[in-house]
């Protein structure tokens, strides 16, 4: 369980989280959403620790991560795995290395077993047999696939995807996001997504929360999540037409 | 006024006080496991052997353009024969380990700025924090020693070229006597004149790599925070080198 309780952060002076209160459940995907510029990613890198908050807490579990460094939040973050915005692949190295980076620092992982586990991964992401590339010589949706297979590899406790589809055509967004609640449901671990993709993560998310002037105004079931009456939520989530849940998540 | 150059002062010394912290804590992380041989040994081919090409380019025309002067001022006293020595005091004690420092800062100092800044506004330097791995210790410990084992060999190297440009100008173009031209330097220079330049250097080394990372890894998060970011690595690296430069004479000598 991450959980927030009244986060506030002001960058330069422009205050941009005014007090979230937000609990993320263990083992779901909880997806966040809300406009460009809101705060999501900042919200996001407050949850590891990338940023501290200037007033309130950030739970991990049962501990409190807001004012550690070195190897406290070091252990903290051991049991997370980020996909950035911009995927973060370090230039210096080609794809394989760069997915195989985390294996052998984080997990100490040596020999053989750490291509294995590489090539595994980077076929599942679609990049089979790209492990050569560099990461200049990538489109910017390989870019993110090389980064979702870089977070996923050491089958992490908690997963942070920043955006992980933006940028990709239809097809390939579709396939990253069945391969995310794929993986989640495999190993069970928590994800938190940031995403502009409705109506599609009203079919795949546990939770849906939203960004709204630096709070959390809604954190709810999908089902739950569109009855809501705010009539500006209700325009941002259907202005591609309105969101229609069938089945599972209807029921849920 | 008063405040405003009181907030000038204050600000100042904050950037000081970070950067002093920022060294000290790149060093203190050279000393923890895990220890990164492959790192330095990359940042030592970067810093120094790349830099061989411009390094020699410039030493041999500074040794060159010396034994010119050196003749003309010399041959009024119809001393000649000194002129070895000039040239090889000039390059040992000063000019080889400025003008190597100022390339180097040119070349890797200014690339060094650039690499660390792409990472820190690309989120690169973020992942390594995310992924439980120190930035200072992964990435800028290594640049460090580089920069303080590089510099030194760099600056022997630009020390000997110099010289050899000298003689290429003096005895080959100018007619001084080889044999008086090296043994005119057997006799002048001094243990004291080598320990000196060595201890620039190695200073000279930090300085660039020390002052290049930091303005890196600070970077503001926007394309002309990375443009200004390498400019200021340069221009302050290479002030503090010709200050630093000044004082470190006036106790060696
Ligand atoms: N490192 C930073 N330094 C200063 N301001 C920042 C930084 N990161 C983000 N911001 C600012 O915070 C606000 C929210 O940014 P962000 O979280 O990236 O929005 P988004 O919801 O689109 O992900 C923006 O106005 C941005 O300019
Ligand atoms: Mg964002």
């Amino acid at each position: 369980m991450i959980k927030l309780v009244g986060v506030k952060k002001t960058l330069g002076t422009q205050p941009v989280l005014r007090g979230v209160d937000l609990t993320i459940p263990t083992g779901k995907l909880t997806t966040i959403i809300g406009r460009s510029g809101e705060g999501k990613s900042v919200l996001l890198k407050h949850m590891i620790g990338l940023f501290q908050p200037d007033e309130g807490q950030v739970w991990v579990g049962d501990v409190e991560i807001s004012r550690l460094r070195g190897r406290p939040l070091n252990d903290v973050r051991k049991r997370f795995s980020m996909l950035f915005q911009g995927a973060a692949l370090f230039d210096s190295m080609s794809v394989f290395e760069n997915v195989a980076f985390p294996l052998k620092e984080k997990l100490r992982m040596t020999g053989p077993d750490v291509a294995t586990r590489v090539n595994e991964m980077l076929e599942q992401v679609g990049l089979a047999g790209m492990g050569h590339k560099f990461p200049a010589e990538l489109s910017g949706g390989m870019r993110k696939r090389a980064g979702l297979a870089r977070a996923l590899v050491v089958r992490p406790e908690i997963v942070l995807f920043d955006e992980p589809t933006t940028g990709l055509d239809p097809l390939m967004a579709k396939a990253i996001h069945e391969l995310i609640t794929t993986m989640q449901r495999t190993f069970g671990f928590t994800a938190v997504m940031v995403s502009h993709e409705i109506p599609e993560i009203f079919f795949l998310s546990d939770y849906v929360a939203i960004l709204k002037q630096g709070r959390i105004a809604v954190m709810a079931p999908p089902a739950e999540f569109i009855r809501t009456t705010d009539p500006e939520i209700q325009e941002f989530i259907s202005v591609g037409g309105p969101v229609v849940l069938s089945g599972a998540a209807a029921r849920s | 006024m008063v405040a405003a150059i009181g907030r000038l002062v204050l600000k100042h010394v904050r950037e000081m006080g970070r950067m002093l912290i920022f060294l000290v804590s790149s060093f203190g992380w050279l000393v923890r496991p895990p220890f990164r041989f492959i790192q330095f040994v990359k940042q030592l081919h970067f810093i120094g052997y790349k830099s061989t090409f411009v390094v020699v380019l410039t030493a041999g025309f500074t040794g060159m353009v010396l034994a010119l002067q050196g003749y003309y001022s010399l041959r009024k006293f119809g001393s000649e024969g000194l002129l070895g020595s000039a040239v090889a005091l000039s390059m040992i004690r000063e000019l080889g380990p400025v003008l190597a420092a100022l390339m180097v800062t040119a070349r890797a100092g200014s690339a060094m700025t650039a690499e660390i800044g792409i990472m820190r506004i690309t989120e690169q330097i973020d992942a390594l924090d995310t992924m439980a791995i120190n930035p200072l210790q992964y990435l800028i410990a290594p640049k460090m020693v580089g920069g303080l084992i590089g510099v030194p060999l760099l600056v022997a190297l630009f020390d000997v070229v110099g010289i050899y440009g000298g003689y290429l100008v003096g005895v080959d173009l100018l007619g001084v006597n080889a044999g008086s031209y090296w043994t005119s330097i057997e006799s002048a220079v001094e243990w004291k004149d080598i320990y000196g330049g060595i201890l620039k250097s190695i200073s000279f080394g930090l300085i660039i790599s020390w002052v290049c990372c930091y303005k890196g890894f600070y970077t503001r998060m926007s394309a002309e925070g990375l443009g200004s970011a390498t400019t200021e690595a340069v221009v302050l690296s290479s002030v503090v080198i010709l200050v630093w430069d000044y004082f470190l004479t006036s106790i060696l000598l």
